[in-house]
């Protein structure tokens, strides 16, 4: 899957869980400050993204992925 | 040889009165911003919780359970002597002897009543049901006095806003009866030991300690399934449920668990139990509590099919579907 499926596929569960446009899921936006986006809803967007692209997202994992481009890095490479 | 007689037990049991106590003091979310680094907005957001109540230094758990106890066996109908016996699931006793249940069933007026008190936490309410409905089935009891009491706030340190702004006092309960029609489906119970770090009171000098995060993850996914045991287990399907009363740990995990239920069945117009906005986490007690303050509102009526789930510590849980009184 190319880095730009998943973004694809990750702004579609962003919309979903917290109400964010997917067109405003951008690489460089970060979840907390740009999206508004708290750390209970990352981590029903990370459950879903685990189960969307068979990927494992542990919390202390998901603490470090601060931008919509990292959480891609992170699911292209453990993919 | 000689052979055991066996009681000849009952064909189904249901719940047949309920109760519950709150302690006078309500607290508001502001009121704890005055004595830590939180906000109105942010408890609102993260945890769904306005107000909570807290019992007086004074005021003890057992207190709680023999309020609410006294106030179900009335609502059943039936006085203390009818009661064959009194299961008190609880997590906060000050000292773990004596029980919680010996001195509730002495001061309620059930005389020389079996009593025990029953330890699976937020959970502790269900996995009492389910044991009481079982002991009444089997012949064991007649009559079963289930109380969820809990006094949470000797157990958190009032100043640590991860836990303070969560948790709460009071107490709930439910007498459990024989019925002809089965009014308490199967419960649907485990545990899941491997994550016993996640939510613990280390000894008896600590406070209670959680990893929100991982509780949040295992509760938001783990749950619903259970939850859908449950009322496959009693021959329903989802879309019979019109209340789901799940344990009031935060409602953000409660609107998780109703959404995924929804998706898979569950009618829209299916009533949530919202009881933590006023009352808080509750632990044992929160199933109960939430199901009187409900019928008192008006918003469930007797015979309605309510979807009752558990969990928490342990970590533990378990849910069963019941017909409410
Ligand atoms: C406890 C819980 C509310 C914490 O929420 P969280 O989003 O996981 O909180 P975090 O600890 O990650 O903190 C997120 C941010 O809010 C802040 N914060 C934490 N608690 C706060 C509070 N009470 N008030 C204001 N801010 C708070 C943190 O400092 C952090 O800020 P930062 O990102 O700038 O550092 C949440 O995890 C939860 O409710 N989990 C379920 C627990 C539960 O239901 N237990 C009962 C089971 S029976």
């Amino acid at each position: 899957m190319s880095n730009e499926d998943i973004q694809k596929g990750l702004a579609e569960i962003v919309e979903e869980v917290a109400g964010v446009a997917a067109d405003d899921v951008t690489a460089d936006k970060s979840f907390v400050d740009d999206l508004d986006i708290d750390s209970l809803s990352m981590v029903e967007i990370a459950v879903q993204a685990e189960d969307k692209f068979g990927v494992k997202i542990p919390d202390d994992e998901l603490a470090n992925l601060k931008t919509v481009g990292d959480a891609v890095k992170y699911i292209a490479a453990s993919a | 040889m000689s052979t055991f007689a066996t009681p000849a037990g009952r064909a189904g049991t249901r719940i047949v009165g309920l109760g519950s106590y709150q302690p006078d003091t309500v607290v508001s979310n502001h009121d704890l911003a005055q004595r830590m680094e939180t906000s109105d907005e942010w408890i609102r957001e993260r945890v769904g919780i306005v107000n909570r109540r807290f019992a007086r230094p004074e005021e003890k758990l057992v207190d709680m359970a023999v309020e609410a106890g006294a106030k179900a066996v009335a609502d059943a109908g039936l006085s203390p002597s009818d009661i064959g016996a009194v299961v008190v699931a609880t997590c906060t006793m000050p000292s773990p002897i004596p029980n919680a249940a010996a001195q509730v069933a002495d001061r309620i007026g059930v005389k020389a009543a079996p009593a025990f008190d029953l330890n699976a936490a937020c959970a502790g309410f269900c996995y009492a049901l389910g044991t009481a409905s079982d002991m009444v089935r089997s012949g064991s009891a007649d009559h079963v006095l289930v109380i969820g009491a809990e006094k949470l706030t000797d157990w958190v340190d009032p100043v640590d806003r991860s836990t303070a702004i969560i948790f709460a006092d009071g107490a709930g309960a439910a007498v459990v009866g024989p019925a002809d029609e089965p009014g308490i489906g199967p419960v649907a119970w485990g545990s899941a030991g491997d994550l016993v770090d996640t939510i613990h009171i280390a000894d008896r000098n600590s406070f209670i300690f959680q990893e929100g995060q991982s509780v949040f993850r295992w509760a938001t996914t783990q749950i619903a399934p259970v939850a859908q045991r449950a009322v496959e287990a009693a021959g329903l399907t989802l879309s019979d449920v019109d209340v789901f009363v799940p344990h009031q740990a935060n409602l953000r995990i409660i609107e998780a668990i109703a959404k995924r239920l929804r998706a898979n069945g569950a009618r829209e117009d299916m009533l949530v139990a919202r009881d933590i906005v006023e009352s808080g986490n509750t632990s044992s007690a929160s199933i109960p509590l939430a199901m009187d303050h409900m019928r008192a509102a008006g918003q469930i009526s007797s015979g309605d099919v309510a979807l009752l789930v558990g969990f928490g510590a342990g970590l533990s849980y378990a849910g069963q579907v019941v017909r409410c009184p």
